[in-house]
């Protein structure tokens, strides 16, 4: 008899796996968002509002770590523009948080207030209905994605692989940086999108919208968890690895590898799109800026320094990351890149599989 | 509908239309069309890589179940005629047909694989950081596309096909293993193992017992023969005393054409033969 998917799924993931994501839900659904909220601020286990706000941030770059590591580690192609589709998510869902503003700007205008500043007497027509919640989602989801899509089904039916594919991806994100930075591309220019008020007419800055961005986060990382365990337990997932492996073989044996790389990048494009229109409204901002190389890059080490090819080790990579990066950035502000360099160093040369490899390496020290 | 009877069927029409062959019996769709004895019929082919003709005007017809050794020295060609049946490189010029039916110059290399012809290349290939077992899970023959594969899980017969094969290669005590691990002529087991589970019609094994021991060169052999009737082999090695073995037709190749063609002992007694070998 066959069993149904789901229960080979509940089969194929260990016991261990399933307990901490309960652990992790309980903690960012329950216990956070109470202590945040219950207690008063002098309570000594009050959660603060920067401690919400920078666990949410990390979460969306976790996130975007995992997408990363779901075309990296399991599929061997390195994007180092995966910074495009995040920003792309991010500005999708800032037009809409600009029109909520409303006339509550500096100019008091219909228009968002860089559209005044421009002279414009109405919205471009790529701004048509980008006061619908619905309409943003839809956007959040389809931009990347179709950017992605067109971008993948040429550079994979050309077969551009390894570094010449990392090239162009940078160049690609770099490219979009400069239309972004153009005023007259629609977007802001290079103070891009800030100064948001409200969500569906709830205040930004209310405890509970931001607990509510949280837990939002929170599920979005966890459902990233699940649907990337279940790629790569599937068939789905051992072609990406066979591809990864040896890619003419994988043809030979009748697979087309432009369909499965093309899906899975562009679902990883949609995953960083997401996690990008949760990030803005917490950080309350969005420019250029995240369109920019280095932060492309800085995602790819976020995946290195946790572990490629396993899905947990992305996500305390991001986590590890920005948060020496939060305490360096405060303490030592001139020496941060030093640090984000000689942290990259020293994971390629005695971490090759990252933190996740360690423990690994621990495991099979003691069987 | 499955792909290659399509191309097949399109082929078919193309040569009617061209008022060509009317082959004046039923032709099964997905079939290969195998009615006048020859399974792979080469005419005339020519490739060249920067002015070097790798292939010269090479003819070369195998039978169905027929086991056929190719040798000839360094630069042959050998290598690049796998290519050329396999879709990898196109001829120049010249004809490749599959069958009566299916013209491999006009398919991909996916599409070739989904019409019968499995390959085994002269480094091992295997997917090395997968199990023994996951590496023939892929090649089994099944429906390749990715968005299948999402819920693709291995039936009771998948299983069996597997475990039957497992033991033809004598890999059943490893099936769990990690395949890079494995020695190198278990590696070579494993590849042409993964040909197998496809299922093709005509198997094509460029210097498959490359690095293996005496006692599995053997035993591969016995696999081969074994194999011969129900599939057909083209069989590319140097090892004399493993061609003695398999016994079937030899063609000799040299500077990209055919320079001999027969049993073993007539092929080594050719006077052109032995000074290709031994050089003028």
């Amino acid at each position: 008899m066959r069993t149904p998917l789901t229960i080979r799924f509940l089969q194929a993931t260990p016991k261990s796996g399933w307990i901490a994501l309960a652990v992790f839900a309980a903690l960012t659904f329950v216990v956070l968002p109470v202590l945040h909220l219950a207690l008063p601020e002098t309570h000594p286990l009050h959660v603060s509002t920067f401690v919400i706000t920078l666990a949410g941030k990390i979460m969306c770059y976790a996130i975007v770590a995992v997408a990363m590591d779901l075309i990296w580690g399991y599929a061997g192609i390195l994007s180092l523009g995966h910074g495009l589709f995040f920003a792309l998510g991010g500005y999708a869902f800032g037009m809409y948080l600009m029109r909520q503003i409303g006339r509550d700007g500096s100019y008091q205008s219909d228009l968002p207030d860089f559209m005044v500043f421009l002279d414009w007497k109405e919205l471009p027509w790529y701004w048509i209905g980008s006061d619908s919640f619905l309409w943003a989602l839809f956007l959040v989801l389809v931009v990347p994605g179709l950017v992605a899509f067109i971008f993948g089904f040429f550079a994979f039916r050309s077969r551009i692989k390894g570094v010449y594919f990392s090239i162009i991806t940078q160049a690609l994100t770099f490219a979009a940086m400069l239309l972004f930075f153009r005023n007259e591309t629609g977007f802001g220019g290079n103070n891009g999108f800030t100064d948001f008020k409200r969500i569906l007419g709830y205040s930004i800055t209310s405890p509970e919208m931001r607990v509510t961005l949280f837990a939002l986060s929170a599920a979005l990382l966890m459902c990233t968890l699940l649907v990337g365990r279940y790629l790569v337990v599937s068939k789905f997932g051992r072609v990406l690895a066979a591809i990864r492996d040896a890619e003419s073989r994988t043809m030979f044996l009748g697979y087309n590898p432009l369909w499965y790389k093309l899906a899975i990048w562009t679902f990883s494009a949609m995953l960083c799109g997401l996690a990008g229109a949760l990030y803005v409204p917490q950080v309350g901002i969005i420019n250029p800026g995240e369109m920019s190389p280095a932060n492309s890059i800085e995602i790819a080490i976020w995946a290195a320094v946790g572990g490629r090819g396993t899905l947990i080790g992305p996500v305390i990579g991001a986590a590890i990351v920005n948060l020496s990066k939060s305490f360096f950035t405060q303490t030592f502000p001139d020496y941060w890149l030093f640090f984000l360099g000689a942290l990259f160093v020293a994971v390629t040369l005695w971490l090759p599989d990252g933190v996740a490899g360690l423990w690994k390496r621990w495991k099979a020290s003691r069987a | 509908m499955n792909s290659v009877a399509n191309i097949a069927a399109e082929n078919r029409h193309d040569q009617e239309w061209l008022g060509g062959t009317s082959t004046g019996h039923v032709l099964q769709p997905g079939e290969v069309d195998i009615s006048h004895k020859v399974i792979l019929y080469l005419e005339g082919i020519s490739v060249s890589f920067d002015g070097f003709k790798a292939l010269n005007n090479l003819n070369l017809a195998i039978d169905a179940g027929e086991l056929r050794c190719i040798i000839g020295p360094n630069g042959a060609g050998k290598t690049t005629m796998m290519d050329v049946i396999t879709g990898k490189t196109r001829p120049d010029e010249g004809r490749c047909f599959f069958g009566q039916t299916v013209d491999l110059t006009k398919l991909r290399e996916a599409e070739i694989a989904h019409a019968g012809i499995g390959r085994k290349f002269q480094k091992p290939t295997i997917f090395e950081n997968l199990s023994v077992f996951e590496n023939l899970e892929l090649a089994l023959k099944m429906d390749k596309r990715a968005r299948t594969s999402l819920f693709a899980w291995l039936g009771d017969d998948q299983r069996d096909k597997i475990s039957d094969t497992l033991k033809q290669i004598h890999l059943d005590a490893q099936a769990e293993r990690q395949a890079g691990l494995l020695s190198h002529g278990q590696k070579q087991w494993l590849e042409i193992g993964m040909l197998l589970v496809q299922d093709p019609k005509l198997l094509l094994l460029d210097e498959p017992v490359a690095g293996m021991t005496d006692d599995e060169t053997a035993r591969t052999g016995e696999l081969f023969k074994s194999l011969a009737g129900q599939h057909s082999l083209v069989v590319v090695e140097h090892d004399m005393a493993f061609i003695e073995q398999l016994g079937g037709k030899v063609t000799v190749l040299h500077e990209g054409s055919v320079l001999a063609e027969g049993d073993l002992a007539t092929v080594q007694a050719d006077e052109r033969v032995i000074e290709v070998y031994l050089g003028r």
